[in-house]
């Protein structure tokens, strides 16, 4: 069964700026994985969600305590763009 | 010329008894570099200056009685994925290009603690996605074996340095057999641990349910000493494991005799090149001349495993990655709005491997097909681990070959993502089920290229494991060593 | 005519006062210099892992044991995934499914009503960094670039969800103040609207009385205090409504308030809804909530309303009086109790304060947490009424003045000059002047028309312009008379 995929969505979706040509080319490979990935629908036998941990870890916590951060010079350092201790960006158009 | 550094363990042994220096192990390791970098390159960041000051530090310290362990004085080299405070981590992408983290992974601290020489940063396919190191954002490595072909992936630019001897062991990370595969590849040992024993705080995520840390070494007496150096209960990792943990060395020189040994049938035919294929079966025989029970098991799941691995891994990695957007580190694209500044980032930083398993993550998390693909991949997943545990249920380990073939050519697979993928068939139902899984290198083929043999076990079940594997390397009794060019320095 | 209906839900998200953020040891504080309240964790920077605070896992427990919630046996973290510059791993780790409280409910009085209002789950997760959108004007599409600040980054985050229960623009106010109250008394958040610990949002629709299905649902945000909810909330009824009866259609939106124009405005909308992708955190493993472990935070919780109503009734309160008192504001249950042991008498008490101090404060519109009366002062005004010193309706006043900050019930009696006069001597030649002046009333009493000393009584009260103890007059008259 082919899969029709909104290739121009899902690229919108993980914010990839990819050209038209770009587009075209991933959408038939994401095809070809896809057909092998649905395999997956295939399964027998009883379906169940299975444990989150392998080792079937729960209730990992840290206690309240606060702790040294980071020094401000050397986190922004790494910054593309920064002023006056803030991060510098271009205006966002749409807000969540 | 041939590669012929020490282990691990012999260096220790020389170390102490005096015959050399931590500056001495380090000279030679940097020497083997300068002479096989050009053909290999393994290294993203040969860090020289930062290596010897760890070595003159190490051999200080040894001098004043401070020996930190097994580990103290060893040139040691990391996979690009994993932080080093101060020194550029890359994750072999274009998109940390001058990336410099403000911390250290645990596992590095843990190193750094222990005496070891960080030789500096090993190349891996960009973001540990894929087989070979050809998806690189900085070019690809080479096999030591034949330098016109790979040496594995992700993990690559680690193997062929052990191999090399331009380092006496490696950290890599495996999240669908990142580590085997290139050791297998490569000739030499590499495995992952049960998930949860290796923190991953500083491990640049790929598939956060997946990835694990692991030793590549030139044998498994090393593999097991670096294990234990590195594992253990980290608080800053949630999924890290707090319970006891086993003594991988306490089983070493037993043998297999009175043990039950599985072979996965899934695990064979269609795809296996036939010295392989041979190899594993000779290994099989004298495992169970040497007193193991040796039944094959079928794990149907097994089938459709790379399928659940290919829905579960992306769509883990699409939210991993969608922090590098230009803003707080790494490139920035140029942008008018926020919007278009990350879009643009992203296109212009990420490779095309890297690009296609964010689409791929992103469709199969999409409202709509969630159920369908991830949703379902995620039963898979169970049920593959009822098939382990049934099987466990019948045999103490399990055996297969750890790759279908031996390094392929560089450029062979590269267009043919779906090629590339089946190269991770043996390994991946071990990522997904957890548990640990190692490659020991046990012949060569016509070719002169490694076969790898993988020997799969329960959660912490790390003794069982090293048990089966120490055997099946005195069985191999594995001496070739990789022929280099020489390149005149 | 159709009669419409307002179905109005709320959305509240409460910060919490923890010690270190949600995920990470760095320390929430207000008001740090930008950007030094960060980790790897936090800045989500590679390689970087969360581990959850116990704390915020008891604190949101505790808001959902005081909302009288179940506690999920078995509770997960899943991943929000969207894209925005103050949202540093453009995930948010938040709840989907399998949220830490469900089904809960929190009784609110309005106008002397009690109301149930269903809450359908309160859940856990981070907040994000500071966005100051910097160029002309201020306002977003204005902006020439992004200013970020990622202290915020991480803090723990409760939401909670009301089920959309509520009935008027009035009711929305009494919940979300109601629901203010209850957070700050359990100790687990500084609840300041003006700061942004604690932040509104109502889902507003409408619907023909007697309809069973829901109208088109509208958010309304940025609502910055009680009063602005309340008025926003009126307002995009009264929208919806106009738009509804003139023929139009309502879209499915979210809109902002605007305080100064009063009315609301369209954000612009994005193409669909957004596609969040929702999957179970793999850095994290799930939470169990063990009964034991459930039962010993119920065990440091503070009394809880219904709690507290019982144990009113007990101490000889109706229940009706105990219901209101009990689910009023925390001061004036404050000022209650610090009145009866102050001596003061508990059913004049209680209704002095849900009668006269809740009418003043209604009237004012003054909020309950600035209120001047204390509740010694409240026994003081019962205490001058017991002993004559003003009459109950002079007590009205003088109340009124120590609620507009005059002083003590003594200094405004006497400033006011309501004191009663309660001395015989002081009123003695008021009485003879009464009496001298009304000779045919006198004359009246004296042949059996008893019912005249009333008469007499307001002529008196008139002459010492209210002030005389009507009561002590009326029996001064009585026995000169007599005489």
């Amino acid at each position: 069964m082919p899969i029709e995929i909104d290739i121009a969505h899902v690229a919108r979706l993980a914010r990839l700026d990819l050209t038209d040509e770009e587009l075209e080319g991933y959408k038939s490979q994401l095809g070809v994985i896809l057909d092998h990935a649905a395999r997956v629908q295939g399964l027998q036998g009883e379906p169940h969600a299975g444990s989150a941990h392998p080792l079937g870890l729960f209730n990992a916590f840290r206690e309240d305590e606060a702790r040294p951060s980071l020094d401000r010079d050397e986190v922004l350092s790494q910054a593309p763009e920064s002023a006056d201790g803030y991060f510098v960006a271009p205006p966002a158009l749409e807000i969540e | 010329m041939t590669a012929d550094a020490p282990t691990i363990v012999e260096a220790g042994r020389r170390l102490r008894s005096g015959e050399t220096t931590a500056v001495e192990l380090i000279e030679a390791v940097i020497d083997s570099a300068h002479r096989t970098e050009a053909q290999l390159h393994a290294y993203l960041n040969l860090d020289r200056e930062g290596a010897r000051e760890a070595a003159q530090a190490a051999d200080s310290d040894l001098a004043a009685g401070r020996d930190h362990g097994p580990l103290h004085g060893i040139p040691v080299a990391l996979k690009d994925n994993m932080c080093t405070r101060g020194l550029e981590t890359t994750a072999g992408s274009q998109i940390l290009a001058g990336y410099a983290p403000p911390y250290d992974a645990t596992v590095v601290r843990r190193l750094r603690d222990g005496g070891a020489v960080i030789v500096g940063k090993t190349n891996l396919d960009e973001f540990a996605m894929g087989s070979s190191t050809e998806n690189s954002g900085y070019g690809t490595s080479y096999n030591p074996w034949d330098i016109s072909r790979v040496p594995g992936g992700s993990s690559g630019g680690s193997a062929a340095a052990v191999a090399a001897g331009s380092a006496l062991a490696a950290l890599g990370s495996d999240t669908g057999g990142s580590i085997r595969q290139p050791a297998s590849l490569s000739g030499i040992v590499g495995l992952k641990p049960t998930y949860g024993t290796v923190s991953r705080y500083g491990l640049i995520a790929f598939a956060s349910s997946l990835d694990q840390i692991g030793p590549l070494t030139r044998d498994v007496a090393d593999a097991a000493l670096l294990l234990e150096a590195i594992w253990g209960h980290d608080p800053l990792d949630a999924t890290s494991y707090h319970g006891a943990y086993p003594d991988p060395r306490a089983r070493l020189d037993h043998g297999v005799d009175g043990m039950r040994i599985g072979v996965v049938s899934e695990l064979a035919g269609d795809g296996y090149e036939p010295a392989v294929e041979a190899a594993v079966a000779g290994m099989v025989e004298r495992l169970a001349a040497s007193g193991a029970e040796v039944v094959e098991l079928s794990l149907p799941t097994f089938e459709i495993a790379l399928s659940a691995y290919y829905l579960i891994a992306p769509a883990e990695c699409s939210a991993n990655l969608a922090r590098f957007d230009g803003i707080r580190y790494g490139h920035r694209a140029v942008g008018d709005t926020a919007e278009a500044l990350m879009a643009r980032t992203r296109a212009e930083g990420f490779g095309p491997e890297v690009t296609r398993r964010i689409l791929l993550g992103t469709y199969a998390l999409s409202a709509g097909y969630y159920d369908a693909f991830y949703g379902q991949a995620q039963r898979v997943r169970a049920a593959i681990q009822d098939d382990f545990a049934s099987a466990y249920r019948q045999v103490d380990a399990l055996v297969s070959p750890t790759s279908p073939t031996v390094a392929f050519k560089a450029g062979e697979r590269v267009d043919d993502p779906l090629a590339m993928y089946l190269s991770d068939i043996c390994t991946i139902p071990s990522n997904l089920s957890g548990h640990p899984a190692i490659s020991v290198p046990i012949g060569v083929d016509d070719q002169g290229l490694p076969i790898g043999f993988q020997v799969m076990a329960p959660a912490l079940g790390e003794q069982v494991m090293f048990q089966v594997a120490a055997e099946v390397e005195r069985q191999a009794d594995f001496t070739a060593r990789p022929t280099l060019i020489e390149v005149a320095s | 005519m159709t009669t419409w209906e307002p179905v109005i839900g709320i959305e509240v998200h409460v910060e919490l006062t923890t010690s270190s953020k949600m995920f990470c040891g760095c320390a929430v504080a207000f008001g740090a210099e930008p950007n030094t309240l960060v980790c790897p964790v936090c800045l989500g920077l590679p390689g970087a892992l969360p581990v959850t605070n116990r704390r915020a896992i008891e604190w949101i427990t505790a808001i959902g044991l005081s909302l009288n919630c179940e506690i999920s046996e078995h509770s997960v973290f899943h991943r929000k995934n969207y894209f925005y510059a103050d949202l540093p791993k453009n995930y948010q780790i938040s709840q989907f499914d399998l949220p830490v409280c469900v089904d809960g409910h929190l009784d609110i009085v309005v106008e002397g009503t009690v109301r149930r209002v269903g809450i359908e789950r309160a859940h856990m997760e981070e907040d994000t960094g500071k966005s100051i959108h910097v160029g002309t004007g201020g306002r977003i599409h204005a902006a020439s670039s992004t200013l970020l600040d990622f202290n915020r980054s991480g803090v723990p985050l409760v939401e909670i969800v009301s089920r959309p229960d509520m009935r008027s623009a009035r009711e929305a106010r009494v919940y979300a103040q109601e629901l203010r109250s209850l957070v700050a008394e359990l100790g687990v958040s500084d609840a300041r609207l003006e700061e942004g610990s604690i932040r509104f949002d109502a889902n507003v629709s409408v619907r023909p009385e007697g309809a069973g299905e829901l109208g088109t649902k509208v958010e309304v945000k940025n609502m910055n205090s009680f009063r602005s909810l309340e008025r926003a909330v009126a307002h995009e009824i009264e929208r919806q409504v106009e738009v509804l009866e003139s023929g139009g259609a309502l879209v499915q939106e979210t809109r902002h308030w605007d305080e100064e124009a009063g009315v609301t405005h369209s954000l612009r909308t994005k193409e669909g809804s957004s596609d969040y992708r929702y999957f179970a955190e793999p850095d994290l493993v799930p939470m169990v909530f063990e009964p034991e472990w459930v039962e010993e935070i119920r065990s440091t919780l503070p009394e809880l309303p219904a709690q507290r109503r019982a144990r009113y009734v007990e101490s000889g309160l109706d229940a009706d009086l105990a219901g209101i008192l009990s689910d009023s504001a925390l001061e004036l249950r404050l000022i209650y109790e610090e009145a009866v042991s102050a001596g003061a008498p508990l059913k004049a008490a209680a209704n002095w304060l849900t009668g006269e101090v809740m009418g003043w404060l209604r009237r004012t519109a003054t909020d309950s947490s600035v209120i001047a009366l204390t509740g010694g002062q409240l026994a003081e005004l019962l205490g001058m009424i017991e002993e004559g010193t003003v009459s109950s309706s002079a007590a009205k006043d003088v109340l009124d003045g120590v609620l507009a900050g005059e002083g003590s019930p003594r200094e405004v009696a006497a400033g006011r000059d309501l004191v009663q006069i309660s001395d015989v001597s002081a009123l003695e030649s008021a009485v003879e002047e009464a009496l001298a002046a009304n000779p045919d009333a006198v004359a009246s009493f004296r042949s059996g028309e008893t019912k005249v000393v009333g008469f007499l009584v307001g002529q008196v009260m008139r002459a010492t312009e209210g002030r005389a103890d009507p009561k002590l007059v009326s029996e001064m008259i009585t026995s000169r008379l007599g005489e």
